[in-house]
């Protein structure tokens, strides 16, 4: 996973360290779709930094995301300046489940 | 036909079972749709719950039965810098008597529990479900159901309270509520730290079940939020606030203001030795009584976190209360309007008057203009920069003759280029918003 544009680079494990502790059920229809062509008309790119769960990362000039480790909290969706990014709940029992182990 | 459910209640946090609770007992048909596997396991909060009281007059004694962890017998408000921290701690022994004042919980059980108490009031509760859509009339004016994600999922209601969380989309879809604005929603990320419970309760000066409730401003540089800490039974619950806007703009990410603050030299050794338990994010409704728009609708009532109804006043980050009596007041209303007999459901209006005259509306109306004051970044960055430059200089012995305190304040302002008099309005206006 490449690193956050503009953060260290201990970020990647900043992040994986803290998703281990989070259970999931994972969906094997993603509920979050984004429309990647838009994202090349986009210098900012929030979508990097601003995820919790860091999901969206940079693939050369391309973003790509993953929906497994999502912690459904919505700031992607909210963050995106062209709407890019179609966020669902995932289905029913699936998705993130909390705990506070 | 009428429908098989007199009311149906879009998410089982604290407002869903608070507003199924309260019309159970008045004896309606009752329907509470949960997405997660059970009550909980979608929800995060701080969290800290301020609705004793509240709680208390719905369910008596609830602390004897629900998973509580901790009374909150003190709150401690920090100031920090990248280097310092100024503190205003309050403890009192009124806080530690019953009914209490506040409490410390962790989500998932304690929602569990919350939803449990709807349940023997007599609501169905149907988890693994989500709600994509409401169901309307003919004409398209009024809400008669939801629409699920299951097959042949639409259930049908006289009335539909949506309590469906921060990200409303039911509220939106019904166009009670504008889009999802970055200027008005804040991330939340949060840990869960667990720590041997005699080194915790020693750490913090804590005594049997009493707990301590703490909140940051300032030393988040770029960022328009907070931090807070709060104890647990056997964990600490920690994290960091940030409008979503500043993450933005600072291109800061969540997790690394997470990491700063919990190595901020006045934070690290209250965190020492815990290890990291679970790992959570949330967003939360900032903008107080401005960003709330319409609650209802023909058919509709939206409470809790998806009405925006949170209070975000620097002293006071409050959500739960906000919820269980926004839900009570819908609870009632559906219960007022279907004893009248006859459809119901057309006129809620109701709904929004009780929130108006109890604390739900009434407090966010009274501090309507605290967020973006709040927010602003001379109460984020200037005056806790400066309050912690004058009290260095104040605290600060060196073998040369010393100066008084308005000497100090007036070189520290000249310092950051403002003067006695802008000092001045500027409290002011923190006194005309917070205290007036």
């Amino acid at each position: 996973m490449d690193p956050v544009a503009g953060e260290p680079p201990e970020s990647a494990a900043l992040v994986a360290d803290r998703l281990e502790t989070v259970k999931f059920r994972v969906d094997s229809e993603p509920h979050i779709r984004v429309d990647t062509t838009r994202c090349q008309g986009c210098e900012l790119k929030p979508c990097l930094w601003v995820c919790p769960a860091q999901l969206f990362t940079l693939s050369g000039e391309e973003v790509l995301f993953s929906y497994e480790g999502c912690l459904e909290c919505g700031t992607c969706y909210v963050a995106c300046g062209l709407k890019a990014i179609s966020w669902q709940y995932p289905r029913g029992g699936y998705g993130v489940m909390f705990r506070d182990a | 036909m009428a429908p098989k459910y007199d009311v149906v209640v879009v998410g089982a946090g604290p407002a869903g079972s608070a507003a199924a609770l309260t019309a159970a007992r008045a004896g309606l048909a009752v329907l509470l749709i949960e997405r997660g596997a059970y009550p909980g396991a979608k929800n995060v909060s701080g969290a800290a719950f301020y609705g004793s009281r509240l709680l208390h007059q719905l369910i008596p004694e609830f602390w004897k039965q629900a998973p509580v962890e901790r009374y909150v017998s003190r709150r401690v408000l920090n100031v920090l810098t990248e280097t310092d921290q100024i503190a205003l701690s309050f403890r009192s022994e009124s806080f530690t008597e019953p009914p209490y004042n506040a409490w410390t919980v962790l989500r998932p059980r304690f929602d569990r529990w919350l939803a449990s108490e709807a349940v023997r009031a007599g609501a169905t509760l149907l988890t693994d479900t989500v709600v994509d859509g409401l169901l309307w009339d003919p004409s398209n004016r009024q809400v008669v159901g939801v629409k699920t994600r299951r097959p042949n999922g639409d259930i049908e209601a006289s009335v539909v309270i949506a309590c469906d969380g921060v990200n409303a989309f039911l509220a939106r879809e019904a166009g009670l509520r504008p889009p999802a604005d970055p200027h008005q929603l804040a991330l939340g990320v949060k840990e869960v730290i667990a720590l041997d419970r005699a080194q915790l309760e020693d750490r913090f000066h804590l005594v049997g079940q009493e707990g301590v409730v703490q909140e940051y401003l300032g030393g988040l540089p770029g960022i328009r939020g907070g931090a807070f800490l709060y104890t647990n039974r056997e964990s600490l619950s920690i994290g960091v606030i940030a409008q979503i806007a500043s993450l933005i703009e600072s291109r800061q990410a969540p997790y690394t203001l997470l990491e700063r603050f919990k190595t901020h030299p006045a934070v690290a050794p209250l965190v020492r030795g815990g290890v990291v338990v679970e790992y959570a994010a949330h967003m939360i409704p900032e903008a107080g009584y401005d960003g709330i728009g319409e609650v209802w609708c023909p058919g509709l009532m939206v409470a809790g976190d998806a009405a925006g109804l949170v209070l975000n006043a620097g002293i006071y980050l409050e959500g739960m209360n906000f919820a269980i009596g926004s839900g009570i007041a819908a609870g009632e209303t559906a219960a007022a309007v279907l004893a009248q007999g006859g459809p119901g459901g057309q006129n809620l209006r109701r709904y929004r008057e009780l929130l108006e005259e109890r604390f739900v509306l009434a407090d966010l109306r009274r501090y309507r203009k605290a967020p973006s004051l709040v927010m602003a970044p001379e109460w984020q960055e200037t005056y806790p920069e400066l309050a912690a430059e004058v009290l260095r200089a104040v605290f600060t012995v060196h073998p040369t003759p010393r100066a008084k305190a308005g000497a100090i304040v007036g070189e520290v302002l000249r310092r950051h280029g403002r003067s006695w008099w802008q000092a001045g309005r500027d409290l002011w206006r923190l006194w005309r918003v917070l205290g007036r």
